[in-house]
């Protein structure tokens, strides 16, 4: 037994201090929250506003563009029609909008700390922990801070969702910039590049197939945390997995799992279509 | 009384140690943090200046330093010790700011693997230097347009670099050197990695070039030919030191030493041909002399 005695507990420091930061930023959290509800909110609505066949049709088209496999395009545009038949379509639009929002946070986030830990050594030395940290940690954990600091229902959530998913972006928008073949940025600092002109000219547009790796990690990670974040009132599909859970109702439960499972599959290859068009032309 | 394009004094460059811990002033401790291989020195206190318009060639095999020779004087590696003039300007002195203008003014580089971008045209790889300067788009297209068809590139302007063979790259990168009009020019291996016959037709294409523009050019190369052929004098490298320098036929002719004689053991003949080819040019070099 370890001695009773030596217990020693940091959780009371922690709760103080999330209450500390609660009464003492009430205002920059309520006004963090109203732009993102704001924002989430636009998403959905606009979202809302476009009938089911033109989803299938824009799959379809943006699928051949990118492409131009005629049968896999076939096949992603018809999935999602699975979905509206299991009667969850409006349900998979709420949780496409939660997505949709987190992914527009966390690539406004990641990307500039992507660059940051890329220029400076330090930095990375700095934010690899801290990245290690955040993609071990149970998800779960970031449900309470962001629970308590926002209350419940769908900004936590898609908060939650962003501290989930944006490792990704951040990484490979580091390795990316680091990958740059060290030849041509000498050659473009021997005709007397900037280190911005540089980053610029050179190396994120090198790196843009690597940093839209990252954006298609970050948006399968998303879709991932959607469903643990219905628990704090997130909605979509992953509220339906977790009322089927609640009344082990495993049909229901697998209708709602297959759905996020297609809006993956579909989001998953329109992205790393669109990806492809970004790599530098070769032989 | 001739110009100095390029002046280098007491150049070194040594890898490992930070730069203040380097003893260069204690040559047995130096020796000693070589053996160790806790240092690596690249270049070994080298001096040598190069007059405008001439065509200076640094050969060395690989490992000799010549590629970080030529690197620090653009600073893109920085030397250790030392001081280097190019063009009236004492590049070693210079700030952020002024090593930008200098960089993008009064010096180009030709890489041995090019260095083009991948993801820019040609077009748009030869106008780069200008682009990086804020010059107008019609100004800078002009001018690339212009210069490929100098290096004789027209109508490959709106391809990617990806598409062109290894000598069309290499005229490429030429191109680029010479869009904002550089007086030196500086190449490292830029046909180390071309055909032979290529590599030729290259070779007299630069030679025509010089003879046009009378730019300053130092040159490095591992092959003893090329230097034969294209240099008015020649450095030869080995483990970071000038062991001679002279013109090509001083060179061929004496020796400085047995690893010199290695090298130009049987490449006398194909000296005489070379200076047949190039009469004309030392006829040239001999007048300017005069006149200045």
């Amino acid at each position: 037994m370890f001695p009773e005695t030596w217990e020693f507990h940091i959780a009371g420091w922690i709760n103080d201090f999330t209450n500390w930061l609660l009464t003492t930023f009430t205002a920059f959290f309520d006004g963090l929250s109203g732009i993102i509800l704001s924002l989430l909110l636009n998403i959905h609505s606009g979202l809302e506003a476009i009938p089911w066949w033109v989803y299938i049709l824009a799959i379809a088209l943006t699928s051949y563009f990118t492409t131009k496999k005629i049968g896999l395009s076939v096949v992603l545009s018809l999935l999602p029609i699975a979905v509206g038949l299991f009667g969850l379509w409006d349900l998979a639009i709420e949780t496409i909008a939660i997505v949709l929002t987190a992914v527009v946070i966390a690539i406004l986030v990641g990307i500039p700390n992507g660059v940051l830990m890329a220029e400076f050594n330090r930095i990375e030395g700095l934010g690899r922990p801290i990245l290690d940290a955040m993609q071990t940690m149970p998800s779960f954990v970031y449900l309470i801070p962001t629970m308590m600091l926002f209350g419940l229902g769908k900004v936590p959530a898609v908060l939650a969702t962003v501290v989930y998913a944006v490792p990704p972006v951040i990484r490979l928008t580091n390795l990316g910039l680091r990958q740059v073949s060290q030849e041509v940025q000498e050659a473009a600092l021997a005709y007397g590049a900037t280190r911005f002109q540089l980053l610029k000219e050179v190396r994120i547009p090198l790196a843009m197939p690597s940093i839209l790796a990252g954006v298609n990690q970050t948006t399968m990670m998303a879709l991932a945390m959607v469903v643990i974040a219905s628990m704090i009132g997130g909605g979509g599909l992953g509220y339906e997995v977790l009322v089927s859970i609640n009344r082990i109702d495993v049909g229901r439960g697998f209708e709602a799992g297959i759905s996020v499972v297609i809006l993956a599959i579909v989001i998953d290859r329109l992205t790393q279509g669109f990806a492809k068009r970004f790599e530098p032309p070769s032989n | 009384m001739t110009q100095q394009a390029i002046e280098v004094k007491g150049l070194w460059k040594v890898y490992g140690p930070k730069k203040e811990n380097v003893p260069l002033d204690q040559p047995d401790k130096l020796s000693k943090m070589e053996e160790s291989r806790e240092a690596v020195v690249a270049v070994r206190d080298v001096s040598f200046s190069v007059n405008a318009g001439e065509v200076f060639v640094v050969m060395g095999l690989s490992g000799s330093g010549k590629s970080t020779l030529i690197r620090c004087l653009m600073r893109l590696v920085e030397p250790t010790a030392g001081t280097i003039k190019m063009n009236g300007e004492e590049v070693t002195s210079l700030n952020n700011q002024e090593l930008t203008q200098f960089r993008r003014n009064s010096a180009a580089m030709v890489f041995q693997h090019y260095g083009l971008l991948p993801h820019r045209t040609v077009l748009e790889n030869v106008s780069f230097g200008l682009n990086l300067k804020k010059v107008p788009r019609k100004e800078r297209e002009e001018r690339a347009i212009e210069l490929l068809n100098t290096v004789g590139l027209d109508g490959w302007e709106a391809y990617y670099p990806a598409n062109l063979s290894g000598g069309m790259q290499q005229r490429v990168g030429i191109a680029r050197a010479l869009a904002s009009d550089p007086p030196i020019l500086l190449m490292d291996e830029p046909f180390s990695g071309l055909d032979p016959l290529i590599r030729r037709e290259m070779q007299e294409e630069m030679v025509a070039l010089h003879e046009k523009t009378h730019k300053t050019i130092f040159f490095v190369t591992h092959d003893l030919d090329e230097g034969i052929r294209l240099g008015d004098r020649m450095a030869v490298m080995r483990d970071g030191l000038f062991v001679q320098v002279g013109t090509p036929e001083e060179i061929l002719e004496n020796p400085a030493d047995d690893y010199v004689a290695r090298f130009v053991e049987d490449k006398k003949e194909l000296f005489q041909e070379a200076k047949k080819e190039h009469g004309d040019d030392e006829n040239r070099e001999g007048m300017t002399e005069d006149v200045s």
